[in-house]
């Protein structure tokens, strides 16, 4: 089921929440596009709220898209019958943001475990226990407690299920919101290397929401920003982490915490920084970088570099894109 | 031993599940203080028992489970784990608040979050439905919901993963605790929506005398947040001191592999 070009294709993916009683539709995920290489990873950070999960669940069509298209492997999925997309269900893999809600309470982890290579008979029957301790030892838990329920875990060890769960089918493509958020240092580590040799044994990518920075820089090759439902900014890991081009980048940038007391003291002492946005829908006239989008009809986006896009929308007040942005 | 000063004193405490028809011992006998508004950091492997630590002093066990506890926990000279239900119901959201790991499921999903921060305000604050809508319209400001009068009327299933985890923040806080339990509250928030947190969580110990239990995986925020660090493994503390003095020369082999292994974004003159 090989085809050429990328692995995963995102145009100009739109979720609209229905408009209730007094109130306007929510538009969630606004334009956002982006594709991710076999075997690569995007880091995808930004706002709480923003649209990081909404957008993960509308690739999966786990949340039905108002617009756009989500190619995998070459397929549209959003206009696929179900049955062709319960087929595709198999190469792709949601590790959720919210471990525990997302383990069946009355389940055991072997059941859990099971349940995917049973719905995808992905190994023969009376392989499956072999299998689901595999993967148990694969996230860095003991095969012992398979016959446990969720409940009896701890925060990260049900994460770590989860994370078993995903991997049980050997997918192409796993989206991955917060996968590690609530581990331990040393067991992030781990993960994280898991994920590594993963990609680079089975060629899988992954879509790798998460609002540690340090851990985005470790295991994305891309990463995109999110803020208010649209994509900011995306690029080369380096290239966003080293000179990144869009004011709320920098703001997040700035604001990761440091483990060190005497300066993340200092820190927290200052007053947060505000934001200051401009660039606002609707406004007319020519963009920070000279162009006017309204009348040319063109996205509000530019390249900075080779592969490095940013929005003009949004910019402080006077700043230049090129130039020092002045601190905000 | 017994501190006057000492808001919080914990003695000896154990906690064990039954676990297959065989008793088994989650924590091993700990003892640890917090001042009145003294903010108190928890950090140690996952599994090493600092959830079920926080629950004990809110005597509730893990759903679906039954855990004996043992040892003493005594908050302003009451032991919780002997004191009346009745009395401990009361201690809970007004005295002591906490902050679950699993924000989805500590909030009621049938319910608009704004109503269950109004049940809150009117039980424990005594506050009428009236009041206590502006104020919790007043509370999901502060831990920067946009819009909060608006998405008050919201379920929670409408939130993103960290907006429910800043609505558990603000029940928590909402009745002034003395003591805010707080299990890993920003691990769905970015950082800088943490750092508004984080400075929230700060100015109520600043103003209202509010301590602070935090436990987090995270030594960026525990460095900025608090005074003193215990380090848990396997169920026992092992190394415990002033935040500073721990950061700069952790004594036991753990809290070093565990300072060793915390990840450092490259990003030289940034984040200065
Ligand atoms: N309801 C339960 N029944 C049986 N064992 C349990 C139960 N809840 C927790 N445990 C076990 O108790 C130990 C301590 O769990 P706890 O939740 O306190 O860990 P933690 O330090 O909070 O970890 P994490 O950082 O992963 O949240 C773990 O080994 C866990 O498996
Ligand atoms: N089912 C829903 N109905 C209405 N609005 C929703 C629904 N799900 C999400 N939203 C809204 O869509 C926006 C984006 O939510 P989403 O969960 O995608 O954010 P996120 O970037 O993942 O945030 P976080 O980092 O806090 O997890 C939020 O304003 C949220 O309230
Ligand atoms: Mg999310
Ligand atoms: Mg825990």
């Amino acid at each position: 089921m090989s085809a050429p070009g990328p692995l995963l294709r995102v145009r100009d993916l739109c979720v609209t929440f229905p408009a209730r009683r007094g109130r306007p539709p929510v538009r969630a995920v606004d334009h956002v596009s982006f594709d991710i290489e076999p075997g690569q990873t995007l880091g995808l950070v930004g706002e709480s709220g923003s649209g990081k999960t909404t957008t993960g669940r509308a690739i999966l069509q786990l949340q039905p898209a108002s617009g756009g298209s989500v190619r995998l492997l070459g397929q549209e999925l959003t206009a696929m019958r179900r049955a062709d997309l319960r087929a595709m269900r198999r190469h792709m893999q949601f590790v959720l943001q919210n471990p525990y809600s997302s383990l069946h309470p009355r389940m055991t982890v072997a059941q859990i475990l099971a349940e995917p290579l049973t719905v995808h008979r992905s190994v023969p029957r009376e392989r499956i226990p072999e299998r689901v301790a595999e993967l148990m030892t694969l996230v860095g838990m003991d095969p012992k407690v398979v016959h446990r329920y969720p409940h009896e875990f701890s925060g990260g060890q049900r994460q770590r299920v989860v994370i078993a769960r995903a991997l049980a089918v050997n997918p192409d493509f796993v989206v991955c919101d917060e996968p590690v958020s609530a581990l331990d240092v040393r067991t992030q580590a781990q993960i994280v290397d898991l994920l590594h040799s993963l990609q680079e044994k089975l060629r899988l990518s992954y879509l790798f929401i998460a609002h540690d920075l340090a851990i985005v820089r470790a295991v994305a090759h891309r990463v995109a920003v999110m803020y208010g439902g649209r994509l900011v900014e995306l690029g080369d890991a380096a290239r966003v982490y080293d000179s990144p081009a869009h004011p709320y980048t920098r703001n997040l940038l700035d604001a990761v915490p440091i483990p060190d007391p005497a300066r993340q003291r200092a820190k927290l002492a200052e007053a947060a920084p505000e934001p200051q946005f401009r660039g606002r829908d609707g406004e007319t006239g020519p963009c920070v970088f000279g162009e006017d989008h309204a009348a040319s009809g063109t996205p509000a986006w530019h390249e900075v570099a080779p592969g490095h896009g940013v929005s003009c929308r949004f910019w402080p007040p006077g700043a230049c894109p090129g130039q020092e942005l002045p601190r905000i | 031993m017994d501190d006057p000063r000492a808001l919080l004193q914990v003695r000896d405490l154990t906690a064990q599940f039954n676990r297959d028809g065989v008793p088994s011992r989650v924590v091993n006998g700990i003892s640890f203080d917090i001042a009145p508004g003294e903010a108190v950091g928890f950090v140690g492997e996952s599994g090493c028992g600092k959830s079920v630590t926080a629950r004990a002093i809110m005597r509730l066990a893990p759903e679906g489970s039954s855990v004996a506890w043992g040892g003493r926990i005594l908050f302003r000279g009451r032991d919780l784990l002997r004191i009346e239900e009745r009395e401990m119901r009361d201690m809970r959201g007004r005295r002591i608040a906490m902050v679950f790991q699993d924000p989805m499921t500590s909030l009621n999903p049938v319910m608009t979050v704004g109503a269950q921060i109004d049940d809150m305000l009117c039980r424990h604050a005594g506050l009428s439905r009236r009041a206590a809508r502006r104020r919790t319209v007043e509370l999901l400001g502060l831990v920067g919901i946009r819009d909060p009068a608006l998405r008050a009327d919201d379920h929670p299933h409408q939130f993103s993963g960290g907006m429910r985890q800043r609505v558990l923040i603000a029940i928590a806080v909402s009745c002034q605790p003395d003591l805010l339990i707080a299990d890993e509250p920003t691990t769905a928030l970015d950082v800088t929506v943490q750092a508004q947190i984080l400075r929230l969580l700060m100015r109520l110990g600043r103003e209202l005398g509010m301590a602070l239990m935090l436990i987090t995986h995270d030594f960026g925020v525990i460095a900025g947040m608090v005074e003193r660090v215990y380090v848990m493994h396997g169920g026992d503390i092992v190394e415990s001191g002033e935040v500073d003095a721990l950061f700069a020369g952790p004594q036991h082999p753990y809290t070093r592999a565990l300072l060793a292994a915390v990840p450092r974004i490259e990003t030289a003159g940034r984040t200065t």
